[in-house]
């Protein structure tokens, strides 16, 4: 069997109170009604700890809309596993957070679009970040860890050192700075979400210097800006490698963006154990190490760090997910990145927001 | 990272983090957020003594007594400074 899971990324509901249009769930949102039971979600970590897995994040959407997270988090805590919730804090308030710490939660993750209060709401598409904040109190009371996680792009990547000084003031203890990335909602508001090189260059360098400044934390995490830097990333530390993603339905993916691939055929919890999926199922083989690849990934030195990229932006770039990732500089379809992240000045299309039901005109390739 | 610790250091996993055992691989693990700290051979024996009331002194001579007392002598206060750099004792 190859090397087992380390993490499962929970997508416990698709339901959510913000409207985030970088959000990387798919287009087609999965209804509260198809969503797996607590008991199946009970199963899912049985059998995740079994298989080897030692961190969950669970997530969403927002998970703190599952009336029985408790339930899912002792069911996960039961079988060894690290629990992380990732919540937009709304919702989260002292006598939740008791309960899930009971249950044996042991960190949070926290999304906040913006450091100026009004600019993280408009980004939300809701009022929240008074609640965000009120979120990050209760969880510091509680002493869990707190992470704080930072979606940049146009709209916020100018405002990276009061990002900063917002974390300071919240009291958390890692913030991870993640460069857009462009699946689902993200893929169709790529025009609108696209930052500048100059933009990226500022961000960079702040980043460079609270490092210097905060050498004892919080550790600062620059998510790279694939588009810009020319170079693949490790998509998933390896496609079936590292991690596994199941969906509210209980899909299971080998990324959570791999939905969008339309010939995939992904395994479903419902039907197969997660041992199979991880070992035996045709979706997570095919990817898998490096005999899939062609030219000119079959033949890199990079080979075994970045995995030839990213399957999903290959397929979305090209409508051929075995291709080399655009993303790289050495692909012979890089001339596609380069016309994405041309400034062309002019007026930006408006960011469309996150909503349930199929996004009109927008599903399929962008 | 704060500095360096006394002769009176007592380590301990810091508050987050969770030492566990993991079957599938035969290895024990430190887990934290994000992050997952894998204790091959005697490593795990060493930190499963981090339970905050031995001082390093403490550690090395319980250690000394089952491993050769040379290496145990250099090689587990350095071990274990760098555990605390990184976080995951205090």
């Amino acid at each position: 069997m190859s090397a087992r899971p380390w993490a499962l990324l929970a997508e416990l509901t698709h339901a959510c109170p913000l409207h985030c249009g970088y959000c990387s769930n798919p287009l087609e949102l999965t209804s509260r009604t198809s969503e797996l039971s607590t008991e199946q979600w009970a199963e899912v970590m049985r059998q995740a700890g079994e298989l080897g897995v030692v961190h969950t994040h669970l997530s969403g959407g927002e998970p703190l809309l599952r009336r029985d997270l408790e339930g899912i988090v002792a069911a996960a805590d039961a079988a060894g596993i690290y629990t992380q919730l990732v919540t937009s804090g709304v919702g989260l308030d002292r006598a939740r957070l008791d309960v899930l710490a009971g249950a044996g939660l042991k960190s949070v993750q926290l999304s906040v679009q913006h450091a100026e209060p009004r600019a993280s709401d408009r980004i939300a598409g809701r009022r929240s970040f008074e609640e965000k904040g009120r979120a990050a109190a209760v969880v510091r009371d509680v002493g869990l860890p707190l992470g704080l996680n930072v979606v940049l792009h146009r709209d916020n990547l100018d405002a990276l050192d009061d990002i900063v000084e917002l974390g300071l003031s919240w009291g958390v203890e890692r913030i991870e700075l993640a460069n857009v990335q462009f699946y689902g909602w993200g893929l169709l508001n790529r025009a609108a979400l696209m930052p500048t090189r100059e933009q990226l260059a500022g961000a960079r360098e702040a980043v460079r210097r609270w490092r210097e400044r905060l050498p004892a934390g919080p550790e600062l995490v620059w998510v790279v800006p694939d588009h810009f830097d020319g170079v693949a990333k490790p998509c998933m530390g390896g496609w079936g490698s590292v991690s596994l993603t199941v969906t509210p339905d209980g899909t299971v993916l080998p990324c959570p963006a791999a939905a969008a691939l339309p010939d995939l055929d992904p395994p479903n919890v419902r039907d197969h154990s997660l041992g199979w999926i991880w070992g035996r199922s045709e979706a997570f083989r095919r990817y898998r190490g490096t005999d899939w690849m062609a030219e000119p990934c079959r033949s890199c030195s990079r080979r075994d760090e970045d995995f030839g990229g990213c399957r999903c932006q290959a397929y979305a770039l090209t409508g051929d997910a075995t291709r080399t990732d655009p993303a790289c500089r050495l692909s012979p379809d890089h001339g596609l990145i380069r016309a994405l992240t041309e400034d062309k000045g002019g007026e930006r299309p408006k960011i469309r927001h996150r909503v349930p039901g199929r996004a009109k005109g927008a599903a399929g390739r962008v | 990272m704060s500095t360096a610790p006394g002769t009176d250091w007592r380590p301990t996993p810091a508050p987050s983090i969770v030492r566990r055992h993991d079957p599938v691989r035969g290895d024990d693990l430190l887990l934290r957020p994000e992050r997952v700290g894998v204790l091959t051979g005697s490593a795990g024996v060493v930190v499963e003594l981090c339970d905050g009331t031995r001082t390093v002194g403490d550690i090395v001579g319980e250690l000394a007594g089952r491993f050769p007392a040379a290496l145990v002598a250099t090689e587990v206060p350095a071990f274990l400074e760098r555990l605390r750099e990184e976080g995951w004792l205090r």
